[in-house]
């Protein structure tokens, strides 16, 4: 049965707050760069190279957390069955990848300068980033082979789930290995001074800013085009010479008609009939 | 193993930085030109709206 439209009032709003949490991020950023550049000393076997770390090591982490938080969001679509979940969870997914791909050039390019090479295949902590980045590079295609917006959204939250459950379980597999090259930044060995310490905390909480507030930019344009399409829908509905915008899309669709999957045989990709339309009263003419 | 000097491990720092604002960048940059879409398109249904009220109302005797 056909849910009925949220009235547009009624929708969440993700603008709140942006400008602030821009403004922090910024500032945040300023501040870390300010304190690796110009505060905290070259460190004593890496010299200046060591200081990609203040970079890698925060993405890395904000990148991992936010397949996981992907998962957990995916987690409330499937329990309640509202489609803005999935949406929430499809951009932290997403933007986790654009921080993955920041964590593997950063890093290949420490390892370079460290090393001598730019990947080593037989280091456990980068082959197993690399098999999370390439699991997750596939969501996107999965969700666009997908046409139906509630099947695409039910088995991309499933994927979601089952891969966030499996980065905590990899990280962890990573950790318990003893063949590695790769430094160890936190845990029982970690033996961080404190100006090192400080300065890579502030790192991370800019980075941590930063992710949240690309998450709530990137909700607030999806929102908005969504809210954009349903006034479309609503003033092209009795005309028939306009021909309403649609088309196979990876990306959430909250304002796509609710109805179920088709269930007949072949009837996938079928093209449903928009939802009901909110209840909005149109002054009569006087 | 002693730590490189600065003239080495320089381009190897500035490269990262880069790469990490240049992914920054492009991704609002990507954003900035989808929200001109979507103005684009609130401009043209504001004019339908305009229009369809203007339909409406009937000739004033």
């Amino acid at each position: 049965m056909a849910r009925p439209a949220q009235p547009i009032s009624a929708q969440a709003t993700y603008g709140s707050g942006l400008r602030k949490l821009t403004i922090a991020a910024a500032a945040l950023m300023l501040l870390a760069l300010t304190m690796v550049f110009f505060w905290v000393p070259n460190d004593a076997d890496q010299g200046f190279l060591q200081k990609i770390f203040y970079i890698h090591v925060p993405l890395a982490i904000i990148s991992l957390c936010g397949f996981v938080a992907g998962g957990v969001l995916a987690i409330f679509h499937l329990r309640t069955g509202d489609r803005r979940w999935d949406m929430r969870s499809y951009v932290a997914i997403h933007l986790s990848l654009v921080f993955a791909v920041g964590t593997l050039i950063t890093g290949s390019i420490w390892a370079r300068g460290s090393w001598g090479h730019w990947w080593v295949w037989s280091e456990p902590t980068l082959v197993s980033f690399l098999i999370v980045f390439l699991l997750y590079a596939t969501y996107q295609p999965l969700r666009f082979a997908i046409e139906d917006p509630e099947r695409q959204a039910r088995y991309a939250s499933v994927f979601a789930i089952t891969c966030g459950a499996f980065v905590p379980l990899n990280f962890l597999a990573v950790r318990l290995s003893t063949q590695y090259l790769h430094p160890r930044v936190l845990g029982e060995t970690s033996n961080l001074p404190w100006k090192f310490a400080l300065t890579f905390y502030v790192s991370l909480l800019a980075m941590t800013v930063l992710f949240v507030a690309l998450w709530k930019f990137e909700m607030t344009a999806k929102q908005t085009r969504a809210q954009v399409r349903t006034l479309r829908r609503l003033l092209t509905e009795d005309r028939s010479d306009f021909v309403p915008a649609s088309g196979r899309s990876a990306a959430p669709r909250p304002d796509a008609p609710l109805t179920p999957a088709p269930t007949t045989p072949g009837s996938a990709g079928r093209v449903h009939p928009p939802a009901p339309a909110p209840a909005l009263t149109r002054t009569s003419p006087r | 193993m002693p730590g490189l000097p600065f003239h080495t491990a320089g381009p190897y720092v500035f490269a990262a930085y880069i790469v990490f604002f240049t992914l920054v960048v492009v991704y609002v940059a990507i954003m900035a030109v989808r929200l001109t879409r979507v103005q684009r398109e609130v401009v043209a249904l504001t004019e339908l709206a305009r229009q369809q009220q203007m339909d409406e109302t009937p000739p004033t005797p």
